[in-house]
């Protein structure tokens, strides 16, 4: 495995590359909610890690979820339930991000045996079973009127009524999930992960137990997911059935594949895309629906490896 | 609970059942012969809907002259997208098939709803079933309406049809050898990718066949297709993908599970399918009807 080779001059190219996009998208995220409104700016964060948490499982155990719109909604709605409550902000992101990981364990018990497409339809369907949930238990979710004027008590002296500061906090949530992201594809886990992928026969040849590592993969991702997910009800202070909707599944395949699957910094770039994109088209009052459609047709069709997939392999060749 | 009003269930069940067992069937052949997992299936079901829709709005053309050409123009549209788009993921992971289609669904319900609003000036119309059809008949032992009687008896005669060619005839083994071995069927002068254009055809026409069916009873609107592909996906892993008979027979069983379910206990309707996947999933995670995905 990888800690076994010495760093030689051949390896360092790479390591350059990777610092270089790192210290990039921290500058963009520092700088970000100066350039555009804060809340767009979240947004970008919240979908990215969203986008970054999906990757995790796509990208790197081949497994193409199409219900993580379940574990960014379970979380959604438990985070703006846990702060209608009375609880504080960090117990509200906690318990958000919690819930879903709690979702996702008999989720991924039942999802993971099953491989390829059959994965992805058994996903979307729990997924739909969730957002059929969030509709009918009105108490904890509002139903069709969601939730919202939900207090978000102040901490530490941060006052949240202050989108720069929802920012900021939010910027550091994201680079603990990107950093546990990062340290896992990175890890012998995540080797081991990717050797899954590649070969399940030759994995299990060599010892390892492909379910355990679909099933710890699908665990990490959803937990990131629902990270994000209460991020985002922490950013608008409002919840929807929107973030249980199976749209929401298929927006961040999208966003993941625009920016480049296994990238890990791509998927934040795709998020940053699509969102930038939809504010503009939005306010020229152009439906959503046909510019996101065509975006996924045209990147499965022509752009599979995505924005930052594609500069990757242009600066290898040279 | 009083029996009559079971029954009713029963049938209303029956009702469902016909459009999952129609759609379940599209999916099973596309997927069966061409391993295309086709998301937008729920999108030319309501294709189907719209243009049967558009046909009476633009050539005043009524309900029967719509069932058959209805589905005709939308296998049309489906033969084109499997020549113009499918056909350059052929090679790649399923999975692509998947988000291309997904894509399409997408694109397909808000080009629609723009052209209806634009053009119709609504966002949803009601159509109604023809002459022949309207009112109820009385069965004895409940009374109910005629065009969904009519309903259930097509959808089953199409999916018997449907079921026959493929297992039973000719033509059906063209198809599945074109498909299991592609090389060899060409070396017996078959055009298989004409065979498989076909088959795709065939298979959306069904999807178009059961939206002008369900636009006199669910209405024609944009989104119609949307919550229903979800289910019928779940239908599809219960009955085991890919498997003509398993899709006919769940989908008919789920509408009347779902429907009798909803009258003991209301809030389960529409969750109720996806607890008998995951049901199904811990016992036999091929489906129902399922070969074991190593045997595929």
């Amino acid at each position: 495995m990888s800690a076994a080779v010495t760093p030689t001059a051949r390896r360092d190219p790479q390591r350059t590359v990777r610092a270089a996009w790192l210290i990039g998208l921290g500058v963009l995220l520092l700088v970000l909610p100066h350039l555009i409104y804060p809340v767009l700016a979240l947004d970008i964060l919240a979908w990215g890690l969203f986008a970054v948490a999906f990757d995790l499982l796509f990208g790197f155990s081949g497994l193409l979820s199409f219900g993580h719109a379940a574990f960014w909604g379970t979380s959604a709605y438990l985070t703006a339930f846990l702060l209608g409550h009375g609880q504080s902000v960090p117990v509200a992101l906690a318990g958000g991000t919690l819930g879903a990981l709690a979702l996702a364990v008999p989720v991924a018990f039942l999802s993971v045996r099953s491989s390829g497409i059959y994965f992805s339809m058994i996903t979307l369907a729990f997924a739909q079973m969730v957002s059929f949930l969030a509709l009918q238990w009105t108490d904890l979710t509002g139903g069709e009127n969601g939730l919202q004027g939900f207090a978000r008590p102040s901490v530490l002296g941060l006052d949240f009524s202050n989108a720069q500061v929802r920012y900021y906090v939010c910027l550091a949530l994201f680079a603990l999930g990107f950093a546990v992201a990062y340290r896992t594809v990175r890890s012998p886990f995540g080797q081991a992960q990717q050797a899954v992928r590649d070969s399940e026969n030759r994995a299990q040849s060599v010892g390892y137990n492909p379910f355990r590592f679909k099933f710890t993969a699908f665990l990490i991702s959803a937990t990131l997911a629902g990270l994000a997910g209460s991020m985002y009800t922490f950013g608008h202070g409002v919840v929807s059935l929107e973030v249980v909707n199976w749209r929401t599944s298929g927006e961040v395949v999208m966003m993941t594949l625009l920016g480049g699957t296994t990238t890990l910094f791509g998927p934040v770039i795709g998020a940053g895309l699509v969102l930038l994109l939809r504010d503009v088209l939005t306010t020229a009052n152009f439906p959503v629906g046909i510019m996101t459609g065509l975006v996924f047709v045209l990147v499965v069709l022509f752009f599979r490896r995505g924005v930052v997939g594609t500069v990757q392999h242009w600066l290898r060749r040279r | 609970m009083n029996t009559q009003l079971l029954l009713i269930q029963v049938f209303n069940g029956l009702v469902n059942g016909a459009f999952y067992a129609l759609l379940s069937l599209g999916l099973a052949v596309i997927f069966g012969m061409l391993r295309i997992v086709n998301f937008m299936h729920g999108a030319l079901y309501m294709l189907g809907a719209f243009t049967a829709f558009a046909l009476g709005q633009l050539f005043g053309l009524g309900f029967w002259p719509s069932l058959l050409l209805a589905p005709l123009l939308v296998g049309g549209v489906g033969m084109l997208l499997e020549r113009g788009l499918l056909s350059r993921l052929y090679g790649l992971e399923p999975s692509y098939n998947l988000l291309l289609t997904f894509g399409l669904t997408l694109l397909t319900q808000d080009l629609v709803k723009q052209v209806m609003l634009g053009r119709f000036a609504v966002s949803s119309a009601p159509y109604s079933p023809p002459e022949a059809l309207s009112g109820v008949v009385n069965l004895g032992f409940v009374v109910f309406p005629k065009y969904r009687l009519f309903v259930i008896a097509l959808s089953l005669v199409v999916c018997l049809v449907t079921w026959f060619v493929i297992e039973k005839t000719r033509v059906g083994s063209i198809i599945r050898a074109s498909t299991e071995n592609p090389v060899v069927t060409r070396a017996f002068g078959i055009d298989v990718s004409r065979w498989v254009t076909g088959v795709f055809g065939v298979g959306v026409a069904l999807a178009g066949l059961a939206g002008v069916l369900a636009a006199p009873i669910y209405s024609v609107e944009p989104y119609m297709g949307a919550e229903l592909i979800i289910t019928t996906f779940a239908v599809v892993v219960i009955g085991g993908m890919g498997s003509i008979l398993g899709s006919v027979i769940t989908g008919f069983a789920v509408g009347v599970l779902a429907a009798v379910g909803a009258a003991v206990y209301p809030p389960i309707a529409n969750t109720l399918v996806f607890i008998l996947m995951a049901l199904v999933l811990l016992v036999r995670p091929s489906g129902l009807f399922g070969l074991p995905e190593g045997a595929r």
